[in-house]
């Protein structure tokens, strides 16, 4: 094929790649923290979609200043779900924890279709349709901001992790919670802080993806399956490992879109996650048992 | 017995479930004392410690620290408090490097003297400086007690509990870990000794309890304990 259609088709991958990417982050640090999905991940984000939407529609609020009440708004949410309502119900006991989000996203999922309907969404923002050229393509101005948002915070949430005191004690809980309690970290607001984190991903990946997506009571379950699938890609717990999954995934799905017609674009994502569990199951940097 | 007690256990009980490990216990430890608690495998030397360090909820009973009660308090307040538990098996963290492992040990008491500190602890365990920047996890179990040791020196305790500090290690090194533990003592910082290597912990505590089925048995000093005759036929094989 001809290189003029290649490699638009590969930049544009990595653009959508990178907003996967920021919504595996928040499921792996959930993951490797808690030690264990999220099903509420994908109601999350959905509910994010339709804060940024609202924000806009109600209050004219561009999305890119949205983000900066919403993500900090998300972490609260997010910390406060851990703290008082996940945290308490799972008595301790990870498999609980496991079925609160599982029952969490249904409640969320039916609240926003009781509220909103089941009606698809867009917002209207005067850079929807820019475009600029790059490297012989015309790449959507959004998307590209979308991208260097994504990696940004990537770097961010890498620098927080292994600079800062909270990322260290986050780190430490992850692998030796009895150690970590005993060195004084409270292991209750860890879980909540790496909660809150998850929750604040999905915010701003809201934030990047509205001006150029829609939002609709369900939009969220298709990203989070994507989003899992780079999260076993990437390494379970793994950072580097989800933002390198992501725009794997991201180009894999634009050129089996390219290939194959753009309908079955994700097929190629679902055969590489079971070519990953058949030959690397702890995925490209995930650590060996 | 010391007149005004650094830990003060009255009547301690604990367990797990239904199951009852610690059926009233009484232990004191002075400032600047070395005490051991002694006992073999499975008398409920470590619920001990996770009761003093609040992981495990105290049944019934007191234990006071530093003249305050510290038995319904979280593990993290206790910390804060300067009783410091370093655990059996290390509990390193081993997916991060030696310093930060240090670092963490400051997370919730002496964050200021963080620096100083760690040259402090470097200067005591000078195979961590050398290893500094490496994983944890891809230390020798000698190493990484003593980076658990370290990690516990980090938080300026006013009382270090060790936890089977000579377990896995080496003849050569228990005794140079025991060596270590008595110069800690000995530039006045309170331990409390939990060992099941009986002789060795007897050469350098002031007073010893022997632990047996989640009891105090016994206790007194080294050579009271060495000169009684039961003591002798279960722990020392004379």
């Amino acid at each position: 094929m001809h290189l003029t259609i290649l490699i638009p088709a590969i930049l544009n991958g990595l653009l959508t790649g990178a907003v996967y990417a920021l919504i595996a982050l928040g499921l792996t640090l959930v993951y490797g923290v808690l030690h264990i999905i999220n099903f509420a991940h994908g109601a999350m984000l959905t509910a994010a979609l339709f804060a940024a939407f609202f924000m806009h529609k109600l209050l004219g609020l561009d999305p890119y200043i949205a983000v900066f009440i919403l993500s900090p708004a998300f972490f609260a949410l997010g910390y406060a779900l851990q703290r008082f309502v996940i945290g308490p119900a799972a008595h301790g006991s990870d498999s609980n924890i496991l079925l609160v989000t599982l029952g969490l996203s249904v409640v969320i999922e039916n609240a926003m279709l009781h509220f909103f309907r089941a009606d698809t969404r867009t917002i209207d923002v005067p850079y929807g349709f820019s475009v600029v050229p790059v490297a012989g393509a015309y790449l959507s101005v959004p998307r590209l901001v979308g991208f260097g948002v994504a990696v940004l915070v990537a770097v961010l949430l890498w620098a927080l992790l292994t600079r800062s005191d909270t990322g260290k004690a986050i780190r430490a809980v992850a692998k030796e919670k009895l150690g970590a309690e005993l060195s004084g970290i409270d292991v209750s607001h860890i879980y909540a802080v790496t909660f809150g984190l998850g929750a604040a991903c999905v915010a701003i990946a809201a934030c990047l993806l509205i001006p150029t997506y829609y939002v609709n009571p369900h939009v969220g379950t298709g990203f989070v399956l994507v989003a899992f699938t780079i999260v076993v890609l990437g390494g379970m717990g793994s950072i580097p490992g989800a933002l390198i999954g992501g725009l794997f995934v991201g180009v894999v799905e634009s050129l089996c879109g390219l290939y194959l017609g753009e309908s079955l674009g994700q097929i190629g994502i679902f055969l590489m996650f079971i070519l990953v569990l058949l030959f690397r199951p702890s995925g490209l940097m995930g650590e060996r048992a | 017995m010391p007149a005004n007690p650094l830990l003060k256990v009255s009547g301690l009980h604990a367990g797990y479930g239904e199951v009852e490990i610690l059926r009233g216990i009484d232990l004191e430890v002075g400032q600047g004392d070395i005490v051991a608690v002694l006992g073999s495998n499975g008398v409920g030397k470590s619920t001990l410690n996770l009761a003093l360090s609040g992981i495990v909820k105290a049944r019934q009973g007191t234990i006071e620290f530093d003249g305050h009660a510290i038995h319904r308090e979280r593990p993290p307040a206790i910390v804060a408090s300067g009783l410091i538990h370093v655990p059996e098996g290390r509990r390193i963290f081993p997916n991060m490097s030696v310093s930060d492992n240090l670092d963490l040990g400051s997370y919730r008491r002496a964050a200021k003297h963080r620096a100083q500190n760690r040259e402090r602890v470097f200067a005591i365990f000078p195979r961590l400086r050398e290893r500094a920047t490496q994983r944890a996890g891809t230390l020798s179990g000698g190493e990484q007690q003593m980076l658990a040791i370290g990690r516990g020196l980090m938080a300026e305790p006013k009382l270090i509990i060790l936890d089977e500090p000579s377990l896995g290690l080496s003849p050569l090194l228990v005794e140079e870990m025991f060596g270590m533990i008595l110069r800690l003592n000995k530039e006045g910082l309170a331990v409390l000794l939990v060992e099941q290597n009986v002789v060795q912990s007897l050469d350098i505590v002031h007073r010893a309890y022997i632990l047996e089925h989640g009891s105090i048995v016994m206790s007194g000093t080294p050579d009271e304990l060495r000169s009684n005759a039961d003591l002798k036929r279960a722990f020392l094989g004379l």
